[in-house]
Formats: C-alpha cells, sequence, structure tokens
C-alpha cells in the first residue's frame, strides 16, 4: 500500500508563496558555457494563452553534470511565473549531454509546468533542434512516438531557443510519466 | 542506479477531472509517455538555508506594527520519503488565504477583507530527522465559481522538492471535520480514500501552546528511491 502524500493543484494564487525574485535567472556572466534565453508560451486546449501557470526548469551544466556535482554557482534550477500572455523566459546556459547507465542524453532541459486546473504538476523535456544526432540516440526521446518528438524541440530565433508548451490540442506537448 | 517506483494508481489525482473545471481546457488529453528514470530524473533541485526569507516560519507576525488576525496555529510535521527516510534540512514553502477566506493576491476579487499584517507567504526548514513547523493562523473557506454554492474548504497549499526531481510535490494540507471536504472537486479528485485523508491534518493537543495557539499535525511522504544512492552508485 502507498503512504505517498497526494498532489493538489498550485491554485491560482501560488505567486504568494513561491514567486522568487530573479529566480529565471540560472547563470550569470561568469558560468562556463554558451547563454542561452529559453522561452515559450504555456496554451491550453483552445490555443489561448494560460496566463496564471508555473514553469520550473531543471538542468545540467554545460558540462552535463547535475547539482553539486556541477559547475560552482550553477545550481540547475530555476523557476518562472507565466505572464498574462502565457509568456515564460529563462537566462541559463546552454546544457551539455548527460551520460549515466541508460546512454548518452542529447542536451536537454527538464521542464515542470503548474497552473490551476492541474491537479498534479506535468513533467516535460525540451531538446534543442539542432543536435540532429544526439537527439536520434537519447534514450528518452526514443520512448516518444516519432510524430510527436517535435513537441520537445526548441528552435532557434535570434539568440533565443523558443519552445511553445501545448497543454491540449493538435500540437498537444507529450508529457511522461516519471 | 537509483530505483522509483511509479505512482500508484488513484493516490495521486487525475488531470483529468471533469467536476473540477479549470482542468478543461488544460488536462492533456493523450496519456503521459513512460520514460527511463535517468539521472535528470533521480537527481534534484536541492534548497536549503540560503532561501529561506527571515522570519518566515512565523506568519502572524510578519507585517510590523501588528499581528494578523484570526485563530493561531502552530503547524508540524514531518517529511519523509515512502521508505520512512526524513527529508533533511528541506525547504517547506507555504501560503494561504487570511482568516476571512481572502489572499492577498490581485485576481483575488472575494470581497472579504484583507488582513494588513497578513501576507499569506510562509516558508520554513526541516530538521536533521525531516521535522518542520510554522505558525501562521486559520484560513478561512472562501467562495469560488467551479460550481453554483462551490467553496473551498479551508486549506494550506504546500511546496517541496524531495530527493529528486521526480519527487517534486505540491499539495493542500486541510482540517480535520471540514464539512466542505466532501464537496470540493479538489480534494475528491484523488480516487483512493485513504490517500485523500493523508492531506487532513490532525488536531495535536500535545502540542498545543497554552494561552498562545493550537496545533495541527501534518506529515508528508513524498517519492523515495528503493535504495539507498551509496549502495548502487558506481
Amino acid at each position: 500500500m502507498s503512504v505517498l502524500t497526494p498532489s493538489q493543484t498550485v491554485g491560482p494564487y501560488f505567486h504568494i508563496g513561491l514567486d522568487w525574485p530573479d529566480a529565471h535567472r540560472l547563470a550569470g556572466d561568469s558560468t562556463p558555457g554558451t547563454p542561452i534565453v529559453l522561452q515559450g508560451r504555456l496554451l491550453d486546449g483552445d490555443g489561448a494563452a494560460v496566463p496564471d501557470a508555473m514553469i520550473e526548469i531543471w538542468q545540467a551544466d554545460a558540462s552535463g553534470r547535475y547539482g553539486s556535482d556541477a559547475v560552482s554557482g550553477f545550481r540547475g534550477a530555476g523557476r518562472a511565473a507565466v505572464d498574462a500572455n502565457g509568456r515564460f523566459a529563462f537566462e541559463t546556459v546552454k546544457p551539455g549531454a548527460v551520460s549515466d547507465a541508460h546512454g548518452t542524453q542529447a542536451p536537454h532541459v527538464n521542464v515542470a509546468v503548474f497552473a490551476r486546473g492541474l491537479l498534479v504538476h506535468l513533467f516535460t523535456r525540451i531538446y534543442f533542434a539542432d543536435e540532429s544526432a544526439a537527439n536520434a540516440a537519447d534514450p528518452v526521446l526514443t520512448c516518444v512516438p516519432a510524430a510527436r518528438r517535435e513537441t520537445l524541440l526548441a528552435r532557434r530565433e535570434g539568440d533565443a531557443w523558443v519552445l511553445d508548451i501545448h497543454l491540449q490540442g493538435t500540437h498537444e506537448t507529450v508529457f511522461f510519466d516519471v | 542506479m537509483f530505483r522509483y517506483r511509479r505512482v500508484p494508481a488513484g493516490v495521486y489525482p487525475d488531470n483529468d477531472t471533469p467536476a473540477y473545471r479549470s482542468s478543461e481546457k488544460r488536462a492533456p488529453r493523450e496519456p503521459p509517455v513512460a520514460i527511463p528514470h535517468t539521472l535528470s530524473e533521480t537527481l534534484g533541485p536541492r534548497f536549503g538555508a540560503e532561501a529561506l526569507r527571515a522570519d518566515a516560519n512565523d506568519m502572524t507576525c510578519q507585517v510590523p506594527g501588528g499581528i494578523a488576525q484570526g485563530q493561531r496555529i502552530l503547524v508540524h510535521g514531518r517529511v519523509s520519503d515512502e521508505f520512512g527516510r526524513p527529508e533533511a534540512h528541506a525547504l517547506v514553502e507555504v501560503w494561504q488565504a487570511n482568516a476571512a477566506g481572502r489572499y492577498r493576491h490581485v485576481n483575488d476579487d472575494h470581497d472579504a477583507p484583507l488582513d494588513p499584517y497578513f501576507t499569506g507567504a510562509g516558508q520554513c526548514l526541516t530538521d536533521a530527522d525531516g521535522h518542520y513547523a510554522f505558525y501562521t493562523i486559520e484560513p478561512g473557506a472562501y467562495p469560488w465559481g467551479n460550481h453554483a454554492n462551490a467553496w473551498r474548504p479551508r486549506h494550506i497549499h504546500f511546496s517541496l522538492f524531495g530527493p529528486a526531481w521526480g519527487s517534486r510535490l505540491v499539495t493542500q494540507m486541510y482540517f480535520p471535520g471540514d464539512p466542505l471536504l466532501p464537496f470540493d472537486p479538489i480534494f475528491m479528485g484523488i480516487a483512493d480514500a485513504q490517500a485523500r485523508e493523508r492531506l487532513v491534518s490532525c488536531f495535536d493537543l500535545a502540542r498545543t501552546e497554552p494561552g498562545r495557539a493550537l496545533a495541527y499535525r501534518f506529515d508528508i511522504v513524498l517519492r523515495g528511491p528503493a535504495e539507498t544512492p551509496w549502495e548502487n552508485r558506481s
């Protein structure tokens, strides 16, 4: 029998407790790696912006190391409330490939979506469209039906990497059972 | 290799819960894709004392010049993983409505009064054995637009990280005997009745502070690895 404490929605007023200043900024000028802005919009089943949601990310450093193994000063975790247009943006560095017993994973950013209307947060990932070879061999991406993989691929627009997250609809983002 | 068990069906609510109307356009329609538990899922962000704001563990006196209105309570409990290991020195974040059922938030248009001496935001750290405690006031119930005559039961929102990205938890603590609980689609969205009851705190007479504060206990159990990291880390 499970003893887990169940999840409940973050609700519409999470900003009171969870909105940290500058939590969307993971890396500074001295952080090793390629600085990137990771941005997008959160959209509902009608394609309308979700204005009351929170996005959290968790990523490896530029060398593919996590947390306390990562380069000094890089925690690898970020949090951002979306704005009235559903927009989120993180200032970070492009993560390196992560190697473990499952193989070598393509550079990716782990994403959790919290919102009013979601009783349990949603897990997804953001990959990078310019990593075709690494993406093709990624042990998580290869679990995803090929036709839906593009919902996880950020594309370069100027200085930013951009990916919209669709909660529903024909472009519904792939979410994970973790 | 760390091994995490999948969350059994019914223990977490299903996002596809039509009685909770906000889910209609937001709950994904495709089933989630099961993925292996790589380092990305089995490591996770850690936040400790460096993230703590001053006076965050007493929400009754965060605003100079006064104290929050309402019933002062101590909320405490233990955070552990599903195998009983304490979640030590970990950040617990909480937020809630005031005693009248009003949030200090631009989007809360309930006409109950705001309390100038209550922000509704708190934090604390667990100790070496996973125990946490903070003071606050008992929140009020409040109406919402989900259905005719809908009221949220009194609750405090909790946010915890746990040992891994996959153990992240945001939840709500309820109060024992609240008559609104069986009518609340968010609480009732948890299919497993025993799991639901784990969100209801216990009145704790032993921790009640005479002349000062009532006490409620709320233990929290997060997902955890079936083996300790040092047993199998190569």
